[in-house]
């Protein structure tokens, strides 16, 4: 096993608002070694995005994060502004699902690039531009040397996101947190950055958080699997594993709400969770997924501590993993 | 594992079982909080904004009542006291002018004119530019363009020397400055509101209106207008106090009310020249004005907050 | 065989997109959106287009409902033709034919309660109706579509999306149209929200015998609701045909490489499966490749595409039709 690159320590995110302090994650803890790929996978609410906003230090002004982020055993969360301006678009880039949240629209795409790297690395102007069209090379933006010059609005939605990809990689940074990065793409063009971000993390050993709602996106890119629910982890997995045996309700749930291509068409209705999203300032006091859950029961009142079992695995659910195993099962043979 | 039969599907469709001690109706009262409502609330939670109202509410009673309780009429000179200190013996709670005039009477009166003034102003671009922009803005296409060129050619009409041209020709009416304030007042009002409309036109919720049917007026007043009512409300409110200092410019030239009427302007004017002498002429309409103005603003600001919380 | 519900010949949507120069004389440039499309629609079928953005689907859609004026071909809806149709013509249409929208929340008049949103189409298209029958009306689409009756009061910032687009649907739904048209219905809502919605339109389609043209870029939806699909790229159908054939046996270059950009949500076969990544980018949709549209991402693109335009021509399957010179030929995946 290789080094552990970041460890997350029961992180709590919280915010105050006018309505009360709403908890946007509760308690996570997670380990990851470099080169590794964890997914986050959540609805609206689940916390997945405060949490990427934690880790980089950038949450909004009501908001404060506890807990410990070990970053190659150095505690983000204790460092100042200044200690994390050096590590942060150095050693840990992060891409948003917009990518002109983090273009200027008033600055050519050559001055933004080469700006990180006289910056982060001191480079100077040539060294810095040569290194700027290499990684456009690298991220296969075609004509790189011409793109330099361009405005991001003269780009199209696709090209703009490899140029920020592009930019998240130029100082070679030990994690990238990458936070719905083709969401707004599409599949044709997201085939192209998912296959982008495989083929760097192998050539660069880039760790990835990568944060999503598909799942289908997960199962290609991710080697572990947090699925989050109301700010809390519900399951905790190895890929294979969280596909091939769901062991909460509501990653079951999520599994079969989706349409598959591989079904052929039908009159089927599609499995559905029932209810809506959490409303994190009016939580249930157990289990925050017991309004939807169809296993719930008597002990869903109470918290659901995270538990581990099979090796590495952690689930948070009252019921066993059996019993949510065979919950679809029976049914079907009966 | 994950393809799904159709029985599994169904399974899982299966009602939620009871737990009896979930709350299940989470806050769902019966009766829906607008988006009025919520300003109000957020509104009155701005301490600063809510005593502004309070001070302005004293301040319009008085102007209104406030001269029932004095002994003066506003235009009747006491020979006896010209020049006079604020005393209680002689009922001169604000001291007198030039003419022994009781100032506060006159102070009042002229609020009252100051006030009207400015609320014309608010109530005329209310009124004419809110229809006005939202027409321009939602018909788009030519329309737009002579409805937008006509108000370019009004706004950059000199408003000081159609005002001067004016009163030589009529003499010094009340009704002209009212004119003058009202031509004025709905210009820009008109251009933020035709912004607002402009991009509100995109949003679904007005296609949504066309597919249902809903005429083109009907979108304009039912979908258009009450959206953008929050920037008007607003840009109403910042607008009162613009149109008392024009009121009040007017006035210190000369140009405004006709004595023995005054406004806030006017006595200013006076009080200017006596400042040595009766510093408290100037004093008393002055911090009248001044309060005034500074209610307004912070009611304005936080009308701005409470209509729209995202911009802070 | 019954008369279609719809009927579209060579619809064409233009837009003006300013002038190639400065000066005021300089001829003004057009976008041809939708060039070209033809389809028809039976009572009670529910028809998928599908397409990267950009390719048009949303302005043909905006266009059969009168959002965009229809530039050139013919519309017709019960054989009435809608193309050249005055303002106050459409109004008459409104009844038979309703829309949904991709945004939940900005779909919704903010101002308005739910039941006045919901309401509001038949206040509109059926005059004197008391407001009363009104109140009945929109409480039994409420019922319909799944929202509590206790919600009426209230204001769409007060629900989640999947709620608003409840709300959506039942306004679609209160004048009981013969088409609605889902511009993205789904796309905007959380994964469990998504197959609450989809479902919810299944069953209004098979109770009600609605028609649904259904709008989305999400191929694993279009596939799960409709029974036929076309597939659009800059402004033009390069495919259609029924879904299973087009998803089992996809006969055009694009379709296939769209079909294999869709990813899946289970590791092993995700793993595995090859993607045919196209190339470039989507080119200016005002001045669109000479022959085929897609020949210049196309990775089977010879000089012959660029020289002619394609048409849709039928293949062997019962209303499969492709916009390829080489459909048909053995596939080289």
């Amino acid at each position: 096993m290789t080094s552990t690159l970041l460890q997350v320590e029961s992180l709590n995110v919280r915010f105050a608002t006018p309505e009360g302090e709403v908890a946007a994650v509760s308690d996570l803890s997670f380990t990851l070694a470099a080169g590794e790929s964890l997914g986050m996978v959540g609805e609206s609410g689940s916390g997945k995005s405060q949490t990427a906003f934690a880790l980089m230090g950038l949450l909004a002004k009501n908001g404060r994060a506890s807990g410990a982020v070990r970053y190659c055993g150095v505690n983000l969360l204790s460092l100042t502004e200044a200690q994390l301006n050096e590590r942060r678009g150095a050693e840990i880039a992060m891409i948003y699902q917009d990518p002109m949240t983090s273009l200027n629209p008033y600055l050519k795409v050559g001055d933004q690039l080469t700006e990180v790297l006289r910056f982060h690395k001191g480079l100077d102007r040539k060294a810095a531009f040569a290194e700027s069209v290499r990684l456009l090379d690298a991220v296969k933006i075609a004509e790189s040397t011409k793109r330099m010059g361009m405005y991001p609005h003269e780009l199209s939605g696709g090209m703009r996101q490899r140029v920020v990809i592009a930019m998240a990689l130029l100082c070679r940074p030990k994690l990238l947190i990458a936070d719905e990065p083709t969401t707004a793409l599409d599949v044709t063009v997201q085939a192209q950055i998912l296959k982008l971000l495989a083929d760097l993390r192998r050539d660069f050993q880039t760790a990835i958080i990568m944060i999503t709602h598909d799942l289908g996106v997960v199962a290609g890119v991710c080697d572990k699997v947090l699925v989050m629910y109301a700010g809390r982890v519900m399951e905790q997995a190895l890929v294979d594993d969280l596909f091939g045996s769901p062991s909460h309700p509501y990653t079951k749930g999520l599994l079969h709400a989706v349409p598959q291509m591989h079904h052929q068409h039908g009159a089927d209705r599609l499995a559905t969770i029932p209810g809506n999203p959490p409303n994190l300032l009016a939580l249930p006091p157990g289990c925050p997924f017991a309004p939807r859950c169809v296993e719930r029961f008597e002990a869903c009142l109470k918290p659901a501590p995270l538990q581990t079992f099979d090796g590495a695995r952690q689930r948070a659910c009252h019921r066993s993993v059996a019993e949510i195993a065979k919950a679809g099962a029976s049914e079907v043979i009966a | 594992m994950t393809t799904l039969s159709a029985r599994e599907a169904l399974r899982l469709a299966k009602p939620l079982p009871p737990l009896p001690g979930l709350d299940e109706s989470i806050n769902l009262s019966i009766r829906g909080r607008s988006l009025w409502a919520d300003a109000r609330r957020r509104f009155l939670r701005n301490h600063a904004a809510v005593a502004s109202l309070v001070i302005l509410a004293i301040i319009v009673l008085l102007c209104a009542f406030g001269s029932v309780a004095s002994p003066h009429a506003f235009d009747e000179p006491d020979f006896e006291n010209m020049h006079a200190a604020p005393s209680a013996e002689t009922a001169h709670w604000f001291g007198s002018d030039n003419l022994g005039r009781d100032l506060y009477v006159r102070t009042l009166l002229g609020g009252r004119i100051s006030l009207m003034v400015g609320a014309l102003g608010a109530v005329v671009a209310v009124l004419i530019g809110t229809l006005y922009g939202a027409t321009a803005g939602f018909v788009g296409g030519k329309t737009d363009s002579v409805m937008m060129r006509l108000l370019e050619i009004l706004a950059s009409f000199p408003v000081m020397f159609l005002v001067i041209l004016l009163m030589t020709f009529f003499g010094r009416e009340l009704w002209l400055i009212f004119l003058a304030i009202g031509a004025v007042s709905w210009l820009d009002m008109a251009r933020i509101v035709r912004g607002q409309t402009l991009s509100l036109k995109r949003k679904e919720f007005v296609e949504a209106a066309h597919v249902c049917g809903v005429s083109t007026f009907g979108i304009i007043t039912r979908h258009i207008v009450p959206n953008v009512l929050g920037i008007v409300a607003v840009y109403a409110t910042l607008l009162v106090p613009s149109m008392i200092l024009f009121e009040s410019f007017l006035s210190y030239l000369g140009l405004g009310v006709q004595e023995p009427m005054t406004s806030w302007g006017a006595l200013l004017e006076q009080g200017a020249k006596s400042i040595e002498a009766a510093p408290w002429e100037l004093a008393f309409p002055a911090t009248f004005l001044v309060t005034t103005l500074f209610c307004f603003n912070f009611i304005g600001d936080g009308l701005r907050d409470a209509l729209d919380p995202k911009d802070r | 065989m019954s008369a279609p519900l719809m009927d579209v010949r060579d619809l064409v949507v233009q837009f003006n997109v300013g002038r190639s120069g400065l000066l005021p004389w300089a001829p003004a440039r057009q976008l041809k959106a939708v060039n070209g499309v033809s389809f028809s629609l039976n009572a009670g079928e529910t028809l998928g287009i599908v397409g990267e953005s950009g390719c048009g689907k949303s302005s043909l859609a905006r266009a059969l409902i009168g959002l965009n004026p229809i530039s050139g071909g013919s519309v017709k809806l019960n054989g009435r033709e809608l193309a050249g149709l005055a303002q106050g013509d459409w109004r008459s249409l409104r009844a038979e034919m309703q829309m949904i929208f991709q945004d939940p929340l900005s779909s919704l008049n903010p101002r308005m309660t739910i039941g006045e949103i919901i309401g509001e189409p038949l206040r509109m298209l059926k005059a004197g109706i008391s407001s009363s029958d009104v109140k009945a009306e929109v409480e039994r689409v409420m019922a319909r579509v799944g929202l509590l009756p206790n919600v009426i009061n209230r204001y769409p910032h007060e629900f989640s999306g999947g709620q608003c687009q409840r709300v959506g649907i039942a306004r679609a739904l209160i004048v009981k149209p013969k088409l609605i048209i889902c511009d993205e219905p789904v796309s905007a809502l959380d994964v469990s929200i998504q197959a609450q919605v989809i479902n919810l339109l299944m069953d209004l389609q098979s109770e009600e015998g609605l028609a649904l043209i259904f709008i989305a870029h999400d191929l694993a939806v279009v596939k799960h609701i409709a029974q036929r699909v076309m597939v659009m790229y800059l402004g033009r159908v390069m495919e259609t045909a029924a879904t299973d054939t087009l998803f089992n046996a996809p006969a055009h270059p694009y379709t296939r490489a769209l079909l294999s950009a869709v990813p899946i949500p289970d590791p092993a076969l995700e793993r595995s499966k090859v993607i045919q990544i196209l190339e470039g980018d989507l080119p200016s949709p005002i001045a669109p490749p000479s022959g085929c549209v897609f020949r210049t991402r196309c990775p089977q693109a010879e000089a012959a595409c660029a020289a002619q335009t394609v048409s849709l021509r039928g293949l062997a399957a019962d209303s499969h039709a492709v916009a390829c010179i080489k459909a048909g030929a053995p596939e080289s995946r």
